[in-house]
C-alpha cells in the first residue's frame, strides 16, 4: 500500500513542450534535422487529426483534441507559459457570444489554431482560436417536442480526420466537415420520441465515434454505441442493461430491465496499451423508486471496461447497487499510472473517491470526499455498502450526499506534477421520496422526487485536493456556494475553475491559493481547456452564454 | 378503449387550438394522478409535496393565487414561467424535464384536486394588524409593504399571496428557522438568503448588516442605516456571516398570537390582490 504521493513526472511533460519546433531555444539541433521537424509540425497545422496523433497528445500541447485533453481522462496541460509566477496579469483576450440561453456545458477542442465548441440546441460552430472570430456555424433543426432532461445542453465535439462529431438531442450523430461545417452524414441512433437524447461529447477512438445516450429519466435502456467515423455505420451497440440470456439479467426483476436505465451521458477514456475504453453509467430507472426492480440492476452506476474494436464487456465495477438516489456513476475514469500500477479513479456522486486496478477491474481504495450518510460499512471487497435505512420513503427522509451528488457531470483533472486529484465537490442534503409510477413510453419517470433538505442549509461548494494513493483529500478551496465548474491543471502549476457566481479562477496547485479571477457574469457549468497558438498560450471556458479565452498581456 | 382516446386526442387538440382558453382534462381524476406523477418531479422541489408549499415556493392548494385564477392562467404560467420570480418556464429549471401540454394540463388538474375551496381570509384584524405592523411591531422599520417601510429586511407586499397562514407565523416567531429568499441571478442555482453579517474594514471600522449579493472575492451588503457598502474580501480585516437572522424573534411576550394572527391578516389582505 503506497503511503505516500505517487510519483512525479515533472521534468518528462517538461521535455515534450520544448520540443515543440516554434518555442524551441536551442541551437544545438542539426539544421537539417530542425527543418524536418518544422516540415512535421507545418504538415501537422494543415494536416487531419488522426488516430496516432491523438494517442500522442501531450507531444502538441498546443492542441486541446479531445474533451478530457487526452485519452488519460487527465484534463492536465503540459502548457507553462502562463504559471504560477504571472497568472495574476491574465488578461481577457476574447468573448465569443453564442446567443444561446440556458447552461452552456462544452467543452472545446483547439486543433492547429482552429477553436471548436457547441451550445445548447445543438450548435456547432468552429472559430480563429486567436480572436475567436467564426469561420462557421452550424444549428440542427430540432424536432418541436423534444424534451431532453436537465437542459437543452451538449457537452461537445470529437474529432477524426476531416470531420467532428456531435451527438444530438434528438438521438441523432453527426459528422461536419471540419473547414465548412457542412453536414457528412447523419444517422439516428434512437428514438427521441421514447426519451433517447445525446449531450455527451462523443469519443474518438481509432476509425470509431463512440457516444453514450441519455434518458435515464424516461426509463430508456441505455447503450454505448460506436460508428465509423467515414460513414456513419454503426459498428457495434453495448446495452448497458443486459437482456434475457446474458450475464447480469438476473439483477432485474420481471420486465424492470426493459425501462431499466443505465445512460452513458458522460464521456469515457481509454486505454491504448489494452485498447479498452473505460465509460461510465448512469442511474437505474426509476431513479428514485427501487420496489419493482429488485437487485443490483447491473450495469447501472458502473464502470464499463469495453473491448473498442468489439464493444464486448472485459470487466465491470459497479459503484452504486440497486441506487434509489439519482447518483450515476458518470463522472470522467481517470487513468493513473503509479509505479507499475495501471489504475482508474473515480470522484463519484455517491460521495466515495474509488481507485480501481484497470488490468482486471478489481477494487484498490474507496474513501468518502465529502458528507456522507449513506453508507457505515464495507463489504469484503472494501465497497461502501448502503445503510437499510438509506432508501427513499413516501413522505420523504434526509440523506447525504443529496440527487446531484458530491460532484456530478463537471470534469475533475489530475496533475501528474502534484500527484493530486482535483475536483468540484458539494456538501448538500436531499429529502428523498418514493412512490409509484407507471412507465408510460417518453413521459418522465423518476418515481417521485427529492428536495434540498432546509436543515442542512447553507448548501457547501469545494474545490478539493484528493491524493489518489490515499484517497485523503489533502486541501480545499470553498467556494461562496456550490458550482458546477469542471478544473484544469497545467504544467504551470495551476488549477483552473470556476463559480456559480460567474468567477473564472486561477489557483496555485500546492496550495490551492486562488492566484487570479475574472468575472464573465454568467455561471459556470463547464470545463476549462488550456491551448496555444503562435507561441502564445491561452485557457478558455464557457461561461453564461458565451466562450472565454484568456491570456498573458 | 382505443376509440374513447381518440375522441380525448380529439378534444385535446381542439383546445390547443382555442389558445389554452379551456382546461381539457378539467375534473378528470385520472388527468389528475398523473399530474400527482408530474408534479412530484416537476414542481414539489419548491411547491411541496401535495403543493401545500415549501420553503422555496407559494402553497398551490389555496383556492386563490397571486399570479393565476384561470387554468389557462396556470397553463401559461408553468408554460413560460413568472418573470422576476424563481419560476421558472417549463422544462429550463435544470432539474425536471420538460412537460408536454397534455402534462401541463395533468398538473393544472392535480392542483384544482388539491385546493382547499375556502377563503384565503385568515380569522384576523388586518386593520389592526396594519397599525401593528406600521406602530408598535416595528415591522416597517424593515419591511416594505406597497412601497411604505424600511430596506434591511425582504419587501413584503406580496407575501401573503404567495407564503401560508402557518409558514408566516413560523417566520416572526422563528426568524432563522428559514431564512428569506433575497437576490436570484439568472442561471445560478441557490439565490441569495438574508443573511446577516459583520465586517471590519481595513480602516478597523465594523459594519453589521444584511447581505444582498456575495461571491468568493465581494459582498454587497447593508447596514441598519440603509446604507450599501460594496467590499473587496481582501481588502477586509475580517468578515463573519451568520445565519441567525437580523430579525428578532418575536416571541408570545412582544406579540400575543391574536396580534401576529391581525399581522399575517394584514399580510394576507395586501398580497392576494
Amino acid at each position: 500500500m503506497m503511503s505516500r504521493g505517487w510519483a512525479r513526472t515533472k521534468a518528462s511533460n517538461r521535455r515534450g513542450r520544448r520540443e515543440l519546433p516554434q518555442r524551441s531555444r536551442r541551437n544545438t539541433y542539426p539544421s537539417l534535422l530542425a527543418l524536418i521537424i518544422v516540415i512535421v509540425f507545418a504538415s501537422h497545422s494543415h494536416a487531419q487529426v488522426t488516430f496516432e496523433r491523438l494517442v500522442d497528445s501531450a507531444k502538441e500541447p498546443q492542441n486541446w483534441m479531445s474533451y478530457s485533453g487526452s485519452y488519460s481522462g487527465q484534463r492536465f496541460s503540459r502548457l507553462e507559459q502562463i504559471n504560477t509566477g504571472n497568472a495574476h496579469s491574465m488578461v481577457a483576450k476574447w468573448v465569443y457570444q453564442t446567443a444561446a440561453t440556458g447552461k452552456l456545458e462544452t467543452t472545446p477542442l483547439v486543433v492547429d489554431g482552429v477553436l471548436y465548441a457547441t451550445a445548447q440546441d445543438d450548435r456547432a460552430f468552429a472559430l480563429d482560436a486567436r480572436t475567436g472570430r467564426p469561420i462557421w456555424m452550424y444549428q440542427r433543426q430540432l424536432p418541436s417536442d423534444i424534451r431532453p432532461c436537465c437542459g437543452r445542453v451538449n457537452r461537445g465535439l470529437a474529432i477524426l480526420g476531416d470531420k467532428v462529431f456531435i451527438g444530438t438531442l434528438d438521438a441523432h450523430v453527426i459528422a461536419l466537415d471540419t473547414k465548412t461545417g457542412a453536414v457528412v452524414w447523419d444517422v439516428t441512433a434512437a428514438d427521441y420520441r421514447t426519451g433517447h437524447s445525446f449531450t455527451v461529447a462523443p469519443l474518438a477512438v481509432k476509425n470509431l465515434i463512440v457516444i453514450g445516450i441519455s434518458g435515464g429519466e424516461y426509463g430508456v435502456r441505455g447503450f454505448i454505441d460506436a460508428y465509423d467515423a467515414e460513414t456513419g455505420a454503426r459498428k457495434w451497440r453495448y446495452y448497458t442493461v443486459p437482456g434475457p440470456g446474458e450475464p447480469g439479467h438476473e439483477t432485474w426483476e420481471g420486465d424492470s430491465w426493459k425501462v431499466g436505465g443505465a445512460p452513458a451521458w458522460n464521456t469515457g477514456t481509454y486505454d491504448p496499451a489494452t485498447n479498452q475504453i473505460f465509460w461510465p453509467t448512469g442511474n437505474p430507472a426509476p431513479s428514485n423508486r427501487g420496489e419493482g426492480r429488485a437487485g443490483d440492476n447491473l450495469y447501472s452506476n458502473s464502470l464499463l471496461a469495453l473491448n473498442a474494436d468489439s464493444g464486448k464487456l472485459d470487466w465491470y465495477f459497479q459503484f452504486t447497487k440497486h441506487d434509489e438516489h439519482d447518483w450515476d456513476a458518470t463522472q470522467v475514469p481517470v487513468l493513473i499510472d503509479a509505479g507499475s500500477k495501471k489504475l482508474i479513479a473515480q470522484a463519484d456522486r455517491n460521495g466515495y473517491f474509488y481507485v480501481i486496478d484497470r488490468t482486471n477491474g478489481k477494487l484498490f481504495s474507496a474513501a468518502p470526499y465529502g458528507k456522507t450518510t449513506w453508507s457505515d460499512s464495507k463489504d469484503a471487497e472494501g465497497r461502501p455498502v448502503a445503510n437499510k435505512n438509506a432508501s427513499p420513503t413516501l413522505e420523504g427522509h434526509t440523506v447525504c450526499p443529496g440527487a446531484l451528488g458530491t460532484t456530478n457531470f463537471m470534469a475533475p483533472t489530475y496533475d501528474p506534477q502534484s500527484g493530486l486529484f482535483y475536483v468540484t465537490a458539494r456538501d448538500q442534503c436531499d429529502i428523498f421520496s418514493t412512490a409509484l409510477q407507471p412507465y408510460e413510453a417518453g413521459h418522465a419517470f423518476y418515481g417521485s422526487a427529492y428536495f434540498p433538505s432546509e436543515e442542512a442549509k447553507p448548501y457547501l461548494g469545494f474545490l478539493k485536493a484528493i491524493d489518489p494513493a490515499t484517497g485523503e483529500t489533502k486541501m480545499k478551496f470553498q467556494h461562496a456556494s456550490p458550482t458546477w465548474s469542471g478544473v484544469l491543471s497545467t504544467a504551470g502549476g495551476l488549477v483552473f475553475s470556476g463559480d456559480a457566481e460567474g468567477n473564472f479562477i486561477a489557483f496555485d496547485a500546492a496550495t490551492l491559493k486562488p492566484l487570479w479571477h475574472f468575472q464573465m457574469g454568467g455561471a459556470v457549468y463547464a470545463a476549462p481547456i488550456a491551448f496555444a497558438v503562435d507561441g502564445k498560450d491561452y485557457v478558455a471556458i464557457a461561461a453564461g452564454s458565451a466562450i472565454y479565452t484568456f491570456g498573458l498581456p | 378503449m382505443a376509440g374513447r382516446m381518440w375522441v380525448a386526442g380529439l378534444v385535446f387538440l381542439g383546445c390547443v387550438a382555442n389558445g389554452f382558453t379551456q382546461n381539457p382534462l378539467a375534473g378528470d381524476s385520472k388527468a389528475a394522478k398523473a399530474g400527482e406523477y408530474e408534479f412530484r418531479i416537476n414542481c414539489a422541489l419548491c411547491h411541496g409535496l401535495g403543493a401545500h408549499g415549501g420553503g422555496r415556493g407559494p402553497d398551490l392548494a389555496r383556492a386563490q393565487k397571486r399570479h393565476a385564477h384561470s387554468d389557462s392562467d396556470m397553463f401559461q404560467i408553468i408554460s413560460n414561467g413568472i418573470p422576476g420570480t424563481a419560476m421558472p418556464a417549463n422544462g429550463t429549471n435544470g432539474q425536471g424535464v420538460g412537460m408536454t401540454d397534455e402534462e401541463i394540463w395533468q398538473i393544472v388538474t392535480y392542483i384544482r384536486s388539491q385546493e382547499v375551496r375556502t377563503s384565503a381570509k385568515t380569522t384576523g384584524d388586518a386593520a389592526h394588524g396594519k397599525a401593528l405592523f406600521y406602530g408598535d411591531g416595528n415591522c416597517s422599520m424593515c419591511h416594505m409593504v406597497e412601497g411604505k417601510g424600511g430596506r434591511m429586511g425582504p419587501d413584503l407586499t406580496g407575501v401573503g399571496g404567495s407564503r401560508t397562514r402557518e409558514a408566516m407565523i413560523e417566520s416572526i416567531r422563528d426568524p432563522s428557522r428559514r431564512l428569506a429568499w433575497g437576490l436570484t441571478e439568472a442561471t445560478k442555482e441557490f439565490p441569495q438568503e438574508y443573511e446577516s453579517v459583520t465586517v471590519v474594514t481595513a480602516d478597523g471600522k465594523q459594519l453589521k448588516g444584511v447581505i444582498l449579493n456575495e461571491d468568493s472575492f465581494s459582498v454587497q451588503m447593508m447596514d441598519s442605516g440603509e446604507h450599501i457598502h460594496l467590499l473587496q474580501k481582501d481588502k477586509l480585516k475580517s468578515f463573519q456571516k451568520s445565519r441567525e437572522s437580523a430579525m428578532p424573534k418575536y416571541t408570545t411576550d412582544v406579540l400575543s398570537d391574536k396580534e401576529v394572527e391581525d399581522i399575517v391578516a394584514f399580510l394576507a389582505s395586501v398580497g392576494a390582490q
